[in-house]
């Protein structure tokens, strides 16, 4: 991978974000809480993290998060730009774990190390960084950010949990190579 | 033409992947010398492409593998020079022009390389404007590449590599998305850019009849890793090589054959155009008056009927433009225009992805218009271009299940239909398997067996054999034929492969801008003029083999060969 | 889907300034918005933003829809604030001034409109600097202006990338979509929500397989043509920097440092107009 100087990072950072971007706008309305949705492209953002790991994982989640706003809404939360870095950090630490492209991904332990990894990578994003810049930038009341960072935890670890194990899932069973192939009768 | 030097030479090159058994290439030797246009041909997986990547140095520098032999490209070594190294002598145009667009304009894509070059931004302006000028670009220097038609995009790719003044352009596979009309001034470029810059062009082609549209002057066909012809296209053309390897021959040649000629490298078969004919005359009128026309008879039963469609996105253009047809029970039907005709957007309204600004869409005469996407599914399928565009589980069962599964069909019933449906596409065997470790045409069959085992009555299919090689595209064609024995199902192709409405289809509709230009059997089509032109279609062959022979109703000509070869043809593929 | 906001080529005073230039001022802008609150360094923004807002000429009918989504979300988040912290205006302040009371615990202070009224300026002068910025600013001299400004020549193209391949993602993500819609599986709201995440998938899988496979044919295509060869490179949209460029740069330094010295040099980062 080095000595291609890093151009297919490049590249994955470029393209994750453009997909990244592209999902702002597709959420999943959650019945129970109203007003919140679960946003897929934070499974996009887990999937790039753990297929390339933490650069291209902190990348697309901070350029996606900033243009993703900028584009959409008019306005970019640097406060709430920086943890999505985060998450996209660390879940990337442990790219070799996972061994998407090796077809690793499929063991419950596996899965269930990345979905540990995901939940502590949300619970700094969310309950510790999140809030603590939107106290720093806007003084808001701090109840108020960590409830608000609570609920996006929640609904990051659901649709991480859910939706990227899945595509990590499947993903990793067309990348990885299959043997023992029998055709049948 | 030709000096004593080679500027590209293999001797005795062997390369294996690191992932495979058996070598890529084996014992290759080839010298081409500067100022030559070669064209490469093969089956996919002959070796081809991994012929072409080893003359830009990705192999073996970013596909690794053991090579040995000795290669030499430009005097250099491309394993030493590495791939930034080869991309000074080598410019490589990739098949696809979309992914080798990567700038967000036409003038950044072009100087691309000259900024990755650390080239100074006067120089870069002057090299952009002097390549821009050659390729006719100047007007679209400031465009995005959405906003550009395919024959445009490709220009860029060969700007993008021109300004690098490289020595040796290399085309992989450079039709394969165009449609016929651009296909052909496309090879009209390439010669006109190889003799005013001294260049030395390699294309890797199987659409052979098309490349040939200008003089090459060597062929090189490959099989298993070996080169098994380095010919003359004349000395090829006249030998069985190209068939029995599975490479498809100029249509005029296979009538020629056909009609029982034996043909000699002296008559200049390359072209039709400048071919002489004189000697196979006698035989391809025999051939024409001993042979009768077919009737085929045709359902009369209306399936789809389209009457007086319009569609715009906003006041100003009109996509589709007051478009009315019929389409009976059982029909085959190719939906054919130049890119942005209007053939998707038609395809869209009939699958109500789009609602139409006027006009009704009726089937089995209801009409459809009150019905949502969902409800038309149960009777129109749709099947993308690419059947990774569709496949979304990794196993082949629970692909295949999963529009039953979201319809809340009984598992039971479910399990029944699935096997039914794999066993009609000859996927039975593999039902139990990933996804993944099929073929891409088997791929193709799964994509198309998820969506026949919901039913529909009509399947509308986008492109299948863009970008295939020859024998993938009968692959995938024998199979809707075997699709069509088996079920009582219409399908419509949306394609601008010209052979594909010969050989297959039993109508074609024309769509230029929008307007419905023509309805007519695919011979009808294929040798005016005047609709070939408007549509970006190229008149077949065969039309003007049969001129050539002074047939007075060459239309007929076309259309008794085509019966013919059909009748003739083996059936399914598997 | 809702509409993106996009450059729009014009022949404004601020459409000639270089992307750099514009890519300085909204960074130290966003910077100086964020640190500061101090009431008056925020109103000036506020008019200094109007202003360049007008000159930039930007049709209202381009950001019109995006502005009224922020809008619509600020409402409600000042709202909650409200009831989050009926008095977070008095423990800043340190005073407390009440208007009237209200129901409950909860009572209107001076205190707390005023620092809502800060909250909702500091949003004014943000919005309309995204706004300048993208509808000014040519997507192709991005790049080369963060590079300018020291950010690695990768991650800058990246950003060309990912401009490059958002029309062309989204139009396929809208074709899929449609496809699998043929097929029955829906992104609605309707079913429980398993089954809606599953569907989801069954959308997003096929687009993220193609988009690897976009990954590998882009990263070929550049390696072909030399990208990462050398430690840096030329960018062929680099706009030279003129006199205007060099004013507008002096300004927006002058501005945020000045702004930054009346923000803290008493130690507090509001302006009180309480004691």
């Amino acid at each position: 991978m080095n000595k291609k100087f890093g151009i297919k990072e490049v590249v994955a950072m470029g393209i994750g974000t453009a997909l990244f971007v592209v999902l702002t706008n597709v959420q999943i309305p959650l019945v129970i809480v109203p007003n919140t949705a679960l946003q897929p492209r934070m499974a996009v953002l887990a999937f790039f993290s753990a297929i390339f790991g933490p650069i291209v994982g902190g990348v697309v989640g901070f350029l996606g998060h900033a243009l993703g706003d900028a584009l959409f809404y008019g306005s970019v939360w640097w406060s709430w730009v920086f943890p999505e870095a985060v998450v996209g950090v660390a879940i990337g630490l442990f790219v070799k774990k996972y061994g998407v492209e090796e077809g690793k991904f499929a063991d419950a332990k596996t899965i269930i190390f990345f979905n540990v990894v995901q939940v502590v990578a949300n619970a700094v994003a969310w309950i510790v960084v999140a809030p603590v810049l939107d106290i720093l930038v806007y003084q808001e009341p701090a109840n108020k950010v960590f409830i608000q960072g609570a609920f996006a935890f929640l609904g990051d670890i659901i649709i991480i949990g859910i939706l990227g194990s899945l595509l990590l899932a499947a993903y990793s069973r067309i990348a990885g190579k299959s043997s023992n192939l029998k055709v049948e009768d | 033409m030709g000096s004593n030097e080679p500027i590209i030479e293999f001797s005795d090159v062997t390369f294996k992947y690191r992932a495979q058994q058996e070598p890529t290439l084996k014992n290759i030797n080839l010298k081409i010398y500067p100022g030559e246009k070669i064209l490469i041909a093969g089956q996919s997986g002959s070796g081809k492409s991994t012929l072409a990547h080893c003359l830009n140095a990705l192999i073996p520098c970013s596909f690794t593998g053991d090579m040995s032999g000795t290669l030499r490209v430009c005097g250099e070594e491309p394993s030493k020079l590495g791939v930034f190294g080869m991309s000074r002598k080598v410019g490589t145009v990739l098949q696809d022009t979309n992914g080798q667009f990567i700038a967000l304009t036409v003038a950044e894509d072009i100087a691309f390389a000259l900024e990755n070059d650390m080239v100074p931004k006067d120089e870069m302006y002057h090299k952009v404007e002097d390549v821009a000028k050659k390729l006719e670009l100047v007007d679209f220097l400031e465009n995005a590449p959405g906003e550009l038609s395919g024959g445009q995009k490709q220009r860029v790719s060969l700007g993008g590599v021109m300004a690098c003044d490289v020595k040796v352009l290399l085309f992989d596979e450079p039709l394969a998305n165009l449609d016929p009309a651009t296909g052909k001034r496309t090879i009209a470029l390439i010669d006109e850019i190889m003799k005013n810059e001294d260049m030395t062009v390699v294309i890797i082609e199987h659409r052979l009849e098309d490349v040939l549209y200008r003089d090459v002057d060597r062929v090189i066909l490959m099989e298993s890793g070996r080169i098994i012809a380095d010919m003359h296209p004349d000395e090829l053309l006249c030998s069985d090589l190209l068939t029995r390897n599975g490479i498809r021959e100029p249509l005029y040649i296979t009538a020629l054959k056909h009609a029982g000629a034996d043909i000699t490298p002296d008559s200049h078969p390359q072209h039709i155009e400048t071919m002489d004919i004189e000697s196979y005359k006698d035989t391809v009128i025999r051939w024409f008056k001993d042979t009768r026309e077919k009737e085929t008879a045709l359902s009369t039963e209306t399936l789809l009927s389209v009457k007086n469609l319009k569609f715009s996105y906003d006041e100003k253009r009109t996509i589709i433009d007051d478009v009315s047809f019929d389409i009976k029970k059982g029909e085959m039907v190719a939906l054919v225009g130049k890119n942005g005709a209007g053939k998707s957007t038609l395809a869209s309204l009939i699958c109500g992805f789009y609602k139409p600004t006027s006009g009704t869409i009726m089937l089995d005469g209801k009409d459809i218009g009150p019905l949502s996407i969902k409800e038309r599914g149960d009777k129109i399928g749709f099947v993308m271009q690419s059947p990774n565009q569709m496949i979304s589980k990794p196993m082949i069962y629970d692909e295949v299940a999963l529009g039953l599964q979201v319809r809340g069909v009984p598992e039971e019933e479910i399990k029944q239909r699935v096997y039914e449906i794999l066993k009609i596409c000859g996927l039975y065997p593999f039902r139990n398997w990933p996804v993944s470790a099929l073929s891409f045409g088997q791929k193709k069959r799964v994509s198309i067996a998820s969506i026949l085992v919901l039913n529909p009555e009509l399947i509308i299919l986008d492109e299948p054999t863009a970008g295939q090689d020859y024998q993938h595209y009968t692959e995938i064609m024998e199979f809707l034929l075997e699709i069509r024995k088996k079920l009582p199902i219409t399908i419509l192709m949306i394609t601008h492969d010209m052979h594909l409405m010969l050989e297959y289809t039993d109508r074609t509709l024309v769509l230029t801008d929008g307007k419905l230009l023509m309805d007519a059997g695919p011979w009808d089509v294929l040798t005016r003029d005047e609709v070939c032109e408007k549509a970006y279609l190229k008149r077949t062959s065969l039309y003007d083999l049969a001129v050539k022979c002074g047939i007075e109703n060459p239309d007929k000509f076309v259309a008794r060969f085509i019966e013919d070869e059909r009748s003739t043809r083996k059936g399914g593929v598997l | 889907m809702s509409k993106m906001i996009s450059y729009e080529k014009k022949n404004t005073p601020i459409h000639k300034l270089s992307g750099f230039t514009k890519l300085v001022f909204f960074l130290l802008w966003c910077f100086c918005s964020a640190l500061t609150f101090d009431t008056r360094i925020l109103l000036v923004m506020v008019v200094l933003g109007a202003i360049i807002y007008i000159v930039s000429g930007i049709k209202w009918k381009q950001v019109s829809g995006v502005f009224l989504a922020v809008m619509f979300f600020m409402v409600i988040n000042l709202t909650c604030i409200f009831f989050f912290a009926p008095y977070q205006g008095c423990q800043i302040y340190g005073t407390r001034n009440e208007i009237c009371h209200l129901f409950g615990g909860y009572t209107l202070t001076r205190e707390q409109l005023f620092y809502e009224f800060n909250v909702f300026i500091k949003y004014f002068t943000v919005i309309p600097s995204v706004f300048i910025f993208l509808v000014t600013t040519d997507p192709s001299e991005l790049a080369a202006s963060m590079n300018g400004v020291r950010i690695p020549y990768t991650v800058s193209y990246a950003v060309e990338i990912a401009l490059r391949y958002i029309p062309d993602i989204q139009d396929e993500f809208h074709r899929i979509r449609n496809a699998q819609e043929a097929r029955g599986i829906e992104m609605s709201s309707k079913g429980k929500l398993m089954d809606r995440i599953k569907n989801t998938s069954a959308i997003i899988f096929p687009l993220l397989f193609s988009t690897m496979e976009r990954i590998d044919v882009v990263s070929n295509a550049m390696e072909l043509r030399g990208f990462g060869k050398h430690g840096r490179r030329t960018w062929y949209r680099k706009k030279d920097l003129t006199a205007g460029d060099i004013a507008v740069l002096a300004f927006i330094i002058i501005f945020f440092v000045a702004s930054m010295i009346i923000t803290f040099h008493d130690g507090n980062r509001f302006y009180n107009p309480f004691i």
